[in-house]
């Protein structure tokens, strides 16, 4: 549960020392972290402190312009076959859901497996069916996105993502855009997800979340990881001034 | 809240009398302005004796047409030289339409590539087809390239294509078979022969029209989120299906309409044709009308026949249109 038992080997992505920057901007400075299988990890911190970009240079959403980023012993370079691959394998839920408007619940979860892994439309749907199910909404199957609460989408968004069976599950505060009982929904499903052993790499601001099922706790500020461990340990005793004040703000 | 609908509104005071009003006024003032210059002109046309009707139609036309889909010789009757222009009109509006939506389709989404070379190389073509006048590139185009490609026995060949200065020959099904064009001495065996008028103007329309339609395309594409496409890459699209799947579904929308316009322009700007010797519909009326002195006739034939095919076309794009629309709460 600890640092010390995400030995390389067995880790399902590593980042060693990446930087990005966008343009002139320096926006992330060396970040190192390495997630365990099963492991679930949240990241947190202030805005503009990297979190998105952090994430999203896993799927290579962004480009990392120096460190090593490997998922599932699959390095990321420019080599496309590589992002194709890992991209496969990372499964990814925005803010903002982004949920294709034009095609029913059904069609966003069996679009990807039917056009990337060559499913047929039977199979694809038989198993999109067991995700809303797994989601709770198995009756919103025929409807369009536009015809459902920010909730449901935010579930319908996490089973496109599943339909691909992925390895990791990346979140990017899945829950921001969304009212408070929505939001119960939507943890609902992925403390779920967490349970069956899902590596998840999640940033949100959910205490109670990241206390009840996050492994570890990583705390963005500037471009950097400036803390990291286990939930207890990180919100009752910071050590870092910066987790110290920014924890102060989010319990008030 | 209930009492103030059962009190009557004075009619001069309702906003519902208003939009009544002013619609019939408006119908009013057109009706009687077409009532007036309609009798104006017949009573032109009677004081200076010009016959109206249609009579002149089943007399002998004359002369001849170089291009034609239809049976037609110098002894056809003016009906058939106007059918003529109207098939020809028809083909290359309708094939310029598919070819320039193509080629459109291509040069937006070279525009929105991140390949420096492609994406200026679309950009500068497009500004220069914007800032030519259509009529100048026509003209450009028939007499500076049409003119100076390879001679016949020369002839260009572009995949199974051969282009030369006498015509460009494709591949056709002719009785049911593919038939492959070559060349035969001083001229083409087999396939489909275009003339260089009917391929100055066809390619000319759609060089010029495909460079807007690509202009169209893009911004279509850059009003989607780009959230779209990120999320179909972290399923694992390619860009090319994302673009195919996610985007251009949903940029259709913003895309229709002033498609339709491009569309709609394209076929109105058929009429540019006699600048390239081309016998469209309007360059073989303005022959009959030199011939009989019918222009009243002819003019409001064909302003008919252009507004009907205008209107089809407007039609089935709003159809289009409502077929793609996006369901909403
Ligand atoms: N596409 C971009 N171009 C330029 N700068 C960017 C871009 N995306 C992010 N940045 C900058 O990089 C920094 C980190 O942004 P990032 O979105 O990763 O922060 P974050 O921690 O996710 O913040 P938030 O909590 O607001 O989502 C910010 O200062 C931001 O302005
Ligand atoms: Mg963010």
């Amino acid at each position: 549960m600890s640092q010390s038992n995400t030995n390389p080997e067995s880790a399902m992505i590593q980042c060693v020392d990446v930087h990005k920057w966008y343009g002139q901007f320096h926006a992330l400075r060396g970040v190192t972290l390495s997630v365990a299988r099963g492991e679930v990890v949240v990241v947190m911190g202030p805005s503009g402190s990297g979190k998105s970009s952090f994430i999203r240079t896993i799927n290579r959403l962004e480009e990392h312009q120096r460190g090593t980023i490997i998922v599932d012993g699959i390095e990321l370079t420019h080599d496309v076959r590589n992002i194709e691959r890992i991209r496969s394998e990372v499964g990814m839920v925005f803010q903002s859901f982004n949920l294709f408007p034009h095609l029913t619940v059904l069609e966003n979860i069996t679009l990807a497996p039917m056009r990337v892994r060559k499913m047929n439309r039977e199979r694809a749907g038989k198993i999109a069916r067991e995700l809303l199910e797994r989601v709770r909404i198995p009756e919103q199957a025929d409807k369009y996105p536009g015809q459902l609460s920010g909730g449901q989408q935010q579930r319908v968004a996490i089973a496109r993502a599943l339909a691909m069976e992925p390895k990791v599950m990346l979140f990017d505060e899945p829950t921001s855009a969304l009212d408070p009982e929505m939001i119960k929904e939507v943890l609902e499903v992925m403390v779920d997800l967490a349970k069956s052993g899902m590596t998840m790499i999640c940033v949100t601001h959910e205490m109670n979340f990241a206390r009840n099922v996050a492994h570890r706790v990583c705390f963005f500020d500037q471009g950097n990881i400036v803390e990291m461990g286990p939930p207890a340990k990180l919100f009752s005793t910071p050590e870092h001034e910066r987790t110290q004040l920014f924890l102060s703000q989010i319990l008030h | 809240m209930s009492d103030t609908k059962k009190t009557r509104i004075p009619i001069w005071r309702d906003e519902r009398a208003y939009a009544v009003l002013a619609q019939v006024a408006f119908v009013v003032v057109v009706i009687a302005a077409g009532v007036f210059l309609f009798g104006n002109l017949l009573s032109a046309l009677r004081r200076q004796n010009i016959p109206i009707g249609f009579d002149f139609l089943p007399t002998r036309a004359g002369f001849d047409i170089s291009d034609s889909f239809l049976e037609y010789t110098a002894s056809s009757n003016y009906l058939q030289a106007f059918q003529v222009g109207l098939v020809n009109t028809l083909v290359v509006a309708s094939v310029g339409i598919v070819l320039a939506s193509v080629f459109g389709l291509i040069t937006g989404l070279a525009g929105l590539t991140h390949n420096f070379i492609i994406s200026r190389l679309a950009r500068v073509y497009t500004e220069i087809m914007r800032n030519v006048p259509l009529l100048v590139f026509l003209v450009f185009w028939y007499r500076g390239i049409v003119f100076n490609l390879p001679k016949i026995s020369e002839a260009l060949s572009i995949g199974p294509i051969l282009v030369s200065n006498r015509g460009v020959a494709i591949p056709w099904l002719l009785e049911g078979a593919l038939s492959l064009p070559v060349v035969r001495g001083r001229i083409f065996d087999g396939g489909f022969v275009l003339s260089p008028e009917l391929f100055a103007i066809l390619s000319g329309l759609v060089i010029y029209t495909a460079a807007f339609i690509g202009e169209v395309i893009r911004a279509g594409v850059q009003a989607i989120p780009r959230g779209q496409f990120e999320a179909a890459r972290a399923l694992g699209f390619t860009g090319m299906q994302s673009i195919r799947l996610i985007v251009l579904p949903q940029a259709l929308r913003v895309i229709i309409p002033p498609l339709t316009s491009q569309y709609l322009n394209l076929t109105k700007n058929s009429s540019l044709a006699a600048a390239v010797g081309y016998p469209d519909l309007w360059s073989i009326s303005t022959v009959i009308i030199n011939q009989t002195g019918r222009a009243v006739e002819m003019i409001a034939v064909v302003m008919g026949i252009y507004l009907t095919t205008s209107l089809l076309t407007s039609l089935f794009m709003n159809w289009y249109n409502n077929k793609v629309r996006l369901i909403e709460r």
